[in-house]
């Protein structure tokens, strides 16, 4: 069963990457396109908090698969409880950072593509954030049952989805708030 | 052999006299890849059907100058949904139709690696195919802007934006593929995945028949393809739901942008389609030829070759939109690449067939068909990647011609082919022979009067997707003859359909394995029972029936 757990969430993975360079094409080609402002360079600023959460509840996960190896489920769904506070963390400054953006500058998907590509690319990340708490709260729900701690495997197998929405972040901050600023 | 009819009879007694709902309600619940797989394959026949009908409508009104036989605005969509419908809801079911059913029989499995996610998959593309068709009914919505989808079946944006196709009928073209697509990208990792992990007893990658490794390629290219479409699609969605501008000029935005997008998911898709079709024809020309397939190695390779190359040909489609030399350049002779590896398939079916003792079985002449008629269609491919002639006749009907022989002449005819050598294997009854015969006559002599000489107007300028024309091109004749040789294939199809009916009820029994054949699939009875193998037999060459039923000989030190 993991054997095939594995190959398929890869595969998903790949699909998932595709969906997303597609975006990420359409960010880059309409970088400084916008006929009207808001532009970037205006209204961006650098999510380094955010990005520090997301980033290391990569790190977290990883601490609460090696409890849950060792057979400590307790405590591996303690570190699942607190990946999933940081990916929270990160939902909850994208949101104050897109009220700031529609309420403060009146930037919206409709404003101009900067707006359009931004929200977008932003969005289906976040979107991904979303799917990838679920998953975690599944995961930490089993671990306190004790369910999880007889499958590890399907643990490590859910990681890996959420390593890659880390991944894509790495991707969306260099192009949004470096390249595109 | 008589405890094994007394199974089935006794099979086939407890299904008769079961209520109808009762069936239903198993099919509808099943998970069984067989199952699933026999839906996928009718319901694309049926979408075959319709979408052929649509066609027959187009010809008719083309047949001369000056006809009134639809009003223009249903012309256009009735291109749409017929492209549309042979594209998404057509060759990608039949497909993976055969890829549920054969591949797990294959390799030696019990089922794929994820039996909901595989009946997920089916029943959400069917649902996305309904619901393009209910554009039919519901398209007007309310903003009153028109049935069906008037959009042709690439849908180039900024034609598909709200304020040039206002209504919803494009909305429904857009959520309907959407929809298929996710459905697709399941089926994909499911294939995938079943593959890699479930192979049984001594089944190497290097043992597997060669429609899996079809599959395997055209599985992965799907996961990097179809997603690019699924991404434009929800990028026309936020454009036309939400005011977003990604495909608006009038914002900036690019005009070629979608035609990227969508070339890139739309020219691979085409190997997604045919390389299946290879498949078939790699395992019905050997049995056939009673020889050993000649050159199993490159015929893989080359299939992975076609599979990466044919994802940088894309823009081949767009040399008419300018540009610049060097990219028409670029995609232009990574074009003519991708006729290398293929030219060494059609090598492979002709060394197989050198020699052989040739059985010329209805699968086997459809076989033969394919072979002339995917060279001529792989000729004027190459034509078509020279970039200025290109520029003279693109969206003409030479373009129509050559991608109609790729599709019918290639796709459709190993997919028939296919069907008359794993009718047997379905449903436990052998297709009739003499009927066979008329259904591959009329359709290969209708095929090439309509698609050869459809190549004639293509090059005397007709374009494409035009509702009429005027009488003093002279090509009236040349669109009568098309649509003449309609009757013929429509007779065919008819034929075929006459000829699964009556066989599925007084067909010939047809026993474990018909053509004495050497694949995995052969090796279970007729149809086989759910669990696929009583004993999954142990594979030591890339023909496991050949081993069995040839000890002596076994195929392994000659690999």
């Amino acid at each position: 069963m993991n054997e095939r757990g594995r190959v398929g969430m890869i595969c998903l993975i790949v699909a998932e990457s595709s969906l997303f360079a597609v975006f990420v094409v359409a960010y880059l080609f309409y970088i400084g396109k916008s006929l009207n402002g808001p532009y970037p360079k205006d209204v961006l600023e650098l999510p380094i908090f955010n990005t520090v959460c997301l980033l290391s509840s990569s790190i977290t996960i990883a601490v609460a698969l090696r409890a849950l190896r060792t057979g400590a489920a307790r405590r591996s769904g303690v570190w699942l409880l607190v990946t999933i506070v940081l990916g929270a963390v990160f939902l909850a400054g994208t949101a104050r950072e897109w009220y700031r953006l529609i309420v403060g500058h009146g930037l919206t998907i409709g404003t101009n593509l900067f707006g359009t590509t931004f929200y977008s690319l932003v969005g289906l990340h976040a979107s991904h954030v979303i799917v990838g708490l679920a998953i975690l709260s599944l995961l930490c729900v089993f671990a306190f049952s004790g369910t999880l701690r007889k499958h590890p495997e399907r643990a490590e197998i859910a990681s890996w989805y959420w390593h890659f929405v880390d991944g894509v972040w790495i991707v969306v901050f260099t192009v949004v708030y470096l390249v595109g600023r | 052999m008589s405890v094994l009819s007394d199974t089935m009879a006794s099979r086939r007694g407890a299904g008769a006299h079961r209520p109808l709902l009762a069936v239903l309600h198993e099919w509808v619940v099943t998970v069984d890849h067989k199952r699933l797989g026999i839906m996928y394959v009718v319901s694309g026949l049926v979408f075959l059907v319709v979408a052929g009908l649509e066609a027959s409508a187009i010809r008719l009104q083309l047949a001369w100058s000056g006809l009134h036989i639809v009003p223009p605005g249903t012309f256009n969509q009735l291109f749409t949904m017929h492209g549309t419908t042979m594209v998404f809801l057509v060759g990608i079911p039949i497909v993976f139709g055969f890829g549920n059913y054969l591949v797990p029989l294959m390799i030696g499995a019990r089922d794929l690696a994820f039996p909901r996610l595989n009946a997920f998959g089916f029943w959400i593309f069917l649902f996305g195919g309904l619901l393009l068709h209910f554009s039919f009914l519901g398209g007007e919505g309310l903003y009153g802007g028109g049935a069906a989808p008037a959009i042709g079946w690439f849908a180039y944006a900024p034609l598909t934006e709200r304020a040039f196709t206002p209504g919803n009928a494009t909305d429904y073209w857009n959520l309907a593929l959407l929809v298929a697509g996710v459905g697709t990208v399941a089926t994909a990792v499911n294939m995938i995945t079943t593959i890699l992990t479930m192979r049984g007893p001594g089944m190497t990658l290097g043992r597997m028949p060669v429609f899996v490794w079809e599959i395997a390629t055209i599985s992965w290219l799907t996961l990097i393809i179809l997603p690019p479409l699924t991404a434009a699609q929800i990028m026309l969605l936020l454009d036309r739901f939400l005011g977003a501008h990604f495909f608006d000029t009038q914002a900036g935005a690019s005009a070629v942008m979608w035609q990227h997008f969508f070339w890139f998911f739309g020219h691979p898709e085409v190997y997604i389609l045919m390389l299946p079709g290879f498949g078939f024809a790699s395992e019905i020309i050997p049995v056939f030829s009673r020889k050993v397939l000649f050159g199993y190695a490159t015929l893989v390779a080359a299939s992975a070759g076609i599979g990466l190359v044919g994802m940088s040909t894309w823009a081949h489609h767009m040399f008419v939109v300018g540009m610049g030399s060097t990219l028409n350049a670029a995609f232009a002779a990574s074009t003519m690449l991708v006729a290398v590896p293929t030219g060494v398939k059609i090598f492979n079916w002709l060394g197989t067939m050198y020699g052989g003792k040739i059985r010329f079985g209805t699968p086997m002449l459809f076989c033969c068909a394919f072979l002339f008629q995917f060279l001529c269609a792989g000729l004027t491919g190459i034509m078509l990647a020279v970039a200025p002639f290109n520029w003279q006749l693109t969206d003409s009907y030479f373009v129509v011609a050559h991608f109609h022989f790729v599709l019918i002449g290639a796709l459709v005819f190993t997919i028939f082919g296919a069907i008359y050598y794993w009718f047997p294997k379905v449903t436990g009854r052998m297709l009739s022979e003499r009927l066979g015969r008329w259904h591959f006559w009329l359709f290969v002599i209708g095929f090439n009067i309509t698609f050869l000489t459809m190549h004639v107007p293509g090059m005397l300028g007709m374009p494409r997707r035009i509702y009429t024309y005027p009488a003093d091109r002279s090509w009236e004749i040349w669109n009568l003859v098309v649509t003449l040789g309609l009757p013929l294939q429509m007779v065919g199809i008819l034929i075929f359909v006459i000829n699964i009916v009556i066989s599925l009820r007084r067909g010939a029994p047809a026993g474990d394995d018909p053509w004495d054949a050497w694949t995995l699939e052969w090796a279970t009875t007729s149809p086989p029972p759910a669990y696929n193998f009583d004993v999954v037999p142990v594979v030591s060459s890339r023909r496991p029936l050949w081993d069995l039923k040839h000890p002596d000989d076994p195929d392994g030190p000659h690999e």
